[in-house]
């Protein structure tokens, strides 16, 4: 392909030096193309195969699935883009959940009051995770290991400690229960299809952060982190502040699905979340960013989860043993990274120069 | 090349006066002192080229300067203010613009994100406003193409462009956000000859439009080319300190080759 493009080199600051590069090539070097043909390969994979995959409803259903994985998935895809991981984005998900619920049947409050306090809370766990990488230098993938760990076992001790089992009590007769599971959890239906709001945030998150990533200074920040820190701190860019940031709204979107987990079912159990920190990465890297971080983009993490809604789904839908899900997000994983190599050797080889 | 560099440069640089002015100048880090007894003055409108072999405390300069590392020893003053750095953001705000070797850009970004990068046009001052993007890929285009750097595409990742070029456009984009003192690590270190002469042409229209820049090198021919004033470091200190006038570019180099040092080697060496 690079071939095709050199042209005999005219005189150096002639306007005729200037070309477009070939469309192919600027497809190419987008990070979401893959995922996106990968998409449509599985999605007509499982029309085919699974009759009752085509259905408008299992199609909702299958948005619904990815959305709860997307929305999360959407912010680690942004820190990745940052250059840093959280493995601790799972479960803070159900720290946040049960947070709110045990603190309001504990102490007889308003929901509001306790979704607002775990709000604070999960912002400083995702403050403390940045302050922690930055200021200490060892990797994202260590101390998120360290606040994973703190995360999983509080979430069981506390629960085990304030209700005796390792589930929380139902809280749906708590004052504000309503108005919030409006907010976080509720559906309508449109014919026979079931939309449920998550869905809609799911695309307001996507949006918002396709919007930052692209169009903002903090996204060109947040490029430049990942890319090249020593480079960016040297013309100025505010790289601890960025990072921390990129924590904080990791744990910020771990916080909303938290809450739309428990409006939506009332109850949590202590141990949920665990692993879905790697479908949040898996999500990212399908989606076409980059593992070393500079590389990426939030509608590539959408459709990375949305990939995965539709085959936790379509292998259910064909009828086949959903054990076999895990190996095939494995093979997605691999082929994701191949794709990834290749598109960051063909966007960094020298081939317009 | 040279008029649109002076039409972007501080007009109130007079030729000759004082930018940066080092007075016994150290740093130590911890217990290990790699720098002590600089004296160094960069004017408007002059090279201040700073020789030295690897581990001289170049480096060390650089980053005084240049605000990573603040000294700990003698005093900088800056526009005759005395100044204690403690941010590349805070030099920056001085005026002091530094283009390192192999950090200068961020190779995975497009060209004219890497030229607006950390100085953003933006629609407005709340943090989510949109980017001028259309505006900051013409100017972006212009005034690299005004300079002399023609790319073909403005969008492509600057790791696409050759080492040469990319150093250009650091330089350029540090002296298009109102740069008065240049700080250059190595910039010919990794090129061949011609990118390395277009970098020096490039140091030649800064300084004369009334940048002071200083140009780190372990290069005599290419600091000789261009330099008005010449620092050898040693071991941390100053091991030579003369203006053009004063030095040839063969003392410079045999200086900079380790001078008797050489001279005894050669005579052991002698076949």
């Amino acid at each position: 392909m690079s071939q095709t493009l050199e042209a005999p080199a005219p005189a150096p600051s002639e306007p005729t030096n200037r070309v477009r590069m070939g469309l192919a090539q600027r497809l190419l070097s987008r990070p979401e193309v893959g995922a996106l043909v990968a998409a449509i390969i599985i999605f007509i994979f499982f029309l085919v195969l699974a009759p009752s995959f085509r259905s408008a409803e299992s199609f909702f259903t299958v948005l619904y699935q990815s959305s709860v994985i997307g929305i999360v998935a959407v912010g680690v895809g942004l820190l990745m883009i940052g250059g840093e991981f959280d493995l601790s984005a799972g479960v803070i998900v159900y720290t946040a959940g049960l947070f709110t619920s045990m603190f309001c049947w504990y102490y007889g409050v308003n929901l509001w009051l306790g979704a607002a306090l775990s709000l604070v809370f999960c912002l400083l766990i995702g403050f403390l995770n940045g302050y922690l990488v930055m200021r200490t230098g060892i990797p994202s993938f260590l101390i998120t290991l360290g606040t994973f760990f703190v995360l999983q076992g509080a979430n069981l001790g506390v629960t085990k400690l304030v209700t005796n089992t390792v589930s929380t009590p139902d809280i749906s007769n708590i004052d504000g229960f309503d108005s919030l599971g409006k907010i976080f959890s509720s559906s309508f239906k449109i014919g026979s299809v079931t939309v449920w709001t998550s869905v809609l945030w799911w695309i307001f998150f996507v949006l918002l952060a396709a919007w930052i990533l692209q169009r903002t200074r903090i996204g060109n920040w947040i490029f430049a982190v990942g890319g090249n820190p020593d480079s960016a701190r040297a013309v100025g860019v505010p790289v601890v502040r960025t990072k921390i940031g990129l924590f904080m709204a990791v744990s910020f979107l771990g916080w909303f699905v938290g809450m739309h987990q428990l409006f939506r079912f009332n109850t949590l159990q202590a141990g949920g979340g665990v692993g879905n920190e790697f479908l949040y990465i898996i999500a990212a890297v399908v989606g076409g960013t980059l593992l070393t971080g500079g590389f990426g983009n939030a509608i590539g993490v959408a459709i990375g989860a949305f990939i995965f809604g539709m085959t936790s789904l379509g292998i259910i839908y064909a009828g086949w043993d959903p054990n076999w899900f895990k190996a095939f997000l494995g093979v997605m994983l691999l082929l994701a990274v191949l794709v990834n190599l290749y598109v960051k050797r063909m966007a960094t080889a020298r081939k317009v120069g | 090349m040279t008029d649109t560099l002076a039409s972007h440069a501080d007009q109130t640089l007079h030729k000759g006066e004082p930018l940066i002015e080092m007075e016994n100048v150290g740093k130590a880090y911890g217990a290990i002192r790699a720098l002590r007894g600089i004296n160094l003055r960069v004017g408007a409108g002059e090279v201040t080229c700073v020789l030295g072999d690897n581990g001289a405390g170049k480096s060390t300069l650089i980053k005084i300067m240049s605000g990573l590392h603040p000294h700990n020893e003698g005093t900088v003053r800056v526009d005759g203010k005395e100044v204690s750095f403690s941010s590349p953001r805070e030099a920056l705000g001085h005026g002091i613009a530094t283009v390192y070797q192999d950090l200068a850009v961020v190779s995975l970004m497009e060209v004219w994100r890497n030229f607006f990068l950390g100085s953003e046009l933006t629609a407005g001052k709340y943090p989510l406003a949109g980017l001028k993007v259309k505006q900051m890929k013409e100017i972006a285009d212009a005034e690299l193409r005004k300079m002399g750097i023609v790319v073909k595409d403005i969008n492509q990742p600057i790791g696409t462009l050759s080492g040469g070029q990319r150093q250009c456009v650091a330089i350029a984009r540090a002296v298009y956000f109102g740069a008065r003192v240049l700080i250059l690590d190595e910039p010919t270190a990794a090129l061949g000859v011609k990118q390395s002469g277009v970098v020096l042409k490039y140091v030649a229209a800064a300084r004369d439009a009334g940048l002071g820049v200083v140009f780190i090198t372990h290069n005599p021919h290419h600091a000789y080319m261009v330099g008005d004033h010449f620092v050898i470091l040693k071991l941390g200190s100053m091991a030579l300190d003369k203006t053009r006038k004063q030095v040839g570019l063969d003392e410079l180099t045999q200086q900079m080759a380790g001078g008797d040092e050489l001279a005894e080697l050669s005579h052991e060496l002698k076949r």
